[in-house]
């Protein structure tokens, strides 16, 4: 990238029309927005395709199957991703920002980095499924319709998120 | 009248609203920053706290725009996915998924954001979040007895903690406008700067702080729709004023016996007195449940004339109003009470010798036209005409 990257946007600004469109979503489809549902997606049509008869007589997919009529990918998070994805990258793209790189910590090597980013996207994974939800479906869409667990599992995410910050802080800062 | 799925939007359709509206949560979730590491930890140690900023203003924005819809009855909150709560899940899932914000720096949301425009780290972190659903998949029957542990159902906070959702708003936006305030001095401190404002941006920046307030205000001075409704329905001056159609219960007789597939005669008492008696071919849409959404269509309709009765006068009328106010349907009330209606036609004795002819043939004819509704009655029970609740799927969440 030979252009400079464009500053963010206020992000008071960036909230407001955040929460504009989660309203609108809730309005529409009365439901919130969401992500690790489609991964969810991708995960169950995974193993429904590879070992069927796995998936057959475990519970976890089946319900997941028979919840979406059968296809795990007619999911509107689904959609909603691919969507993200699309958005993501013209944001990028006007912004100047789309490239391949690999973001780390000022004292980390890229193979801790690596290591890192797939040990804490498993623990989000594994996590997201027992609270329901990651930070956009339970945290904060359950936030905007006041759900208790959705709020529960907001303050945990970042209690958690903050006690374990020392510990881990060479990952990402100098001291 | 929200939301538009499933009634206005269907299914379909609705998986391509998602698409659209995944390409905005993505453009906006990029340009806030949310696509590097660096402006995500920040948030852990102090030096960035953009994510707070963001995520806290979008989460109030929200919720106030749905208390206000809901308040003026533009959306229907019994329709609305509420995350279930599962409480010991909720606890031990934010606390997993914490440890992995910190370790892997991004989030699910985020790291799609972040793979999008290229960042190689994302991307082994949506590997990760792939391996550890499918951990949770393969592991499900093990961890089961956590995971539906402690179910309270569709909780909503407000209700737990016994406040009004426009209270909770209110003290979720004192939270915020504070959090705020204390963590840029935080952020200023950690990277020894001090933020130079001016005055006009101050000051909007404290109209902007000061608006949810303002807004939660005026929700809470302003009457509520269905407070608006409700009194002119209850209201003596509104129902004396409107014209009710009446009928009485020899014309209903007739019109039931020959035009019954033309009129929809509506019981507006309690279940429970309609379970113990009610006039043959009658359905039971209590008074209170008028405005629920499963009985719309009786009164949106044109083709078929509504007949109300019950008990009491006022409440015949009541439930008369009410439909008026849902929908353009031909509604008429019966002039008689429920037990009146049973005396003179299922009661009915024999005038005598002594009677006059008129008094016979209104005899005869009671008696024969009540038969025929009772057989309509049973016929018509055959093909269940009772009117069967819909269970609309409240699908949503991340599972």
């Amino acid at each position: 990238m030979e252009e400079k990257a464009k500053p963010y946007m206020n992000p008071y600004l960036a909230g407001i029309l955040m929460g504009l469109l989660l309203l609108l979503t809730v309005f529409i489809t009365g439901r919130g927005l969401g992500a690790s549902g489609a991964i969810k997606g991708v995960v169950v049509k995974t193993v429904n395709t590879i070992a069927p008869t796995h998936a057959e007589n475990s519970v976890f997919y089946k319900n997941y199957t028979q919840s979406n009529n059968g296809n795990p990918l007619r999911n509107w998070l689904v959609f909603e991703v691919i969507g993200v994805i699309i958005g993501a990258f013209v944001s990028g793209l006007i912004s100047n920002r789309n490239g391949f790189k690999l973001e780390k910590g000022p004292k980390v090597t890229n193979r801790t980095r690596i290591a890192g980013a797939i040990l804490g996207g498993l623990l989000f994974g594994l996590g997201s499924q027992f609270g329901r939800g990651c930070t956009s479906g339970a945290a904060l869409s359950g936030m905007a319709v006041m759900s208790l667990g959705g709020i529960i599992t907001m303050f945990s995410i970042f209690g958690s998120a903050y006690a374990f910050a020392f510990f881990f802080r060479k990952l990402w800062i100098k001291k | 009248m929200g939301p538009l799925v499933p009634t206005i939007i269907g299914n379909e359709f609705n998986l391509l609203i998602g698409l659209f509206i995944g390409f905005a949560f993505g453009f906006i979730l990029e340009q806030a920053g949310f696509s590097t590491t660096k402006k995500l930890v920040g948030l852990f140690y102090g030096y960035d706290f953009t994510v707070l900023k963001v995520f806290f203003t979008a989460g109030i924005t929200a919720m106030i725009g749905i208390v206000a819809l809901a308040h003026w009855d533009l959306i229907d909150l019994n329709m609305i996915y509420i995350n279930p709560t599962f409480l010991w899940s909720a606890i031990v899932g934010g606390a997993i998924m914490g440890l992995g914000f910190i370790i892997g720096g991004f989030c699910p949301g985020t790291s799609v954001c972040a793979a999008s425009i290229g960042k190689v780290d994302a991307m082994f972190f949506l590997l990760g979040s792939f391996i550890g659903i499918l951990i949770f998949g393969e592991m499900y029957p093990a961890f089961e007895k956590l995971y539906l542990a402690k179910n309270l159902g569709a909780a909503r906070i407000d209700k737990i903690m016994g406040i009004s959702s426009e209270l909770f708003a209110f003290l979720m936006s004192l939270m915020a406008v504070a959090a705020f305030y204390f963590t840029q001095k935080i952020e200023n401190n950690v990277n020894k700067i001090k933020t130079e404002i001016s005055k006009s941006q101050r000051n909007k920046y404290i109209a902007l702080a000061v608006l949810p307030f303002i807004i939660l205000l005026f929700i809470t001075i302003l009457p509520s729709q269905d407070e608006v409704v409700q009194k002119r329905i209850a209201d003596a001056k509104e129902q004396k004023k409107c014209v009710f159609h009446e009928i009485n219960a020899d014309k209903l007789l007739t019109e039931m016996i020959n035009n019954y597939y033309k009129i929809n005669l509506i019981d507006v008492r309690s279940p429970e007195a309609y379970s113990e008696y009610h006039i043959p071919l009658a359905i039971n849409i209590p008074l209170d449940s008028i405005f629920n959404r499963d009985f719309e269509n009786y009164f949106k309709q044109t083709y078929k004339k509504n007949i109300f009765y019950a008990d009491q006068d006022t409440i015949v009328k009541m439930a008369c109003l009410s439909a008026k106010h849902i929908g353009k349907s031909d509604n008429m009330i019966l002039n008689i009470s429920t037990t009146e209606f049973r005396n003179i036609v299922y009661n009915i004795e024999n005038p005598g010798i002594e009677a006059t002819k008129q008094e016979h043939n209104l005899f005869h004819f009671r008696k024969d036209a009540g038969e025929k509704l009772l057989k309509l009655d049973q016929v018509m029970n055959k093909f269940n005409t009772i009117p069967v609740k819909t269970k609309v799927n409240k699908l949503g969440g991340c599972s």
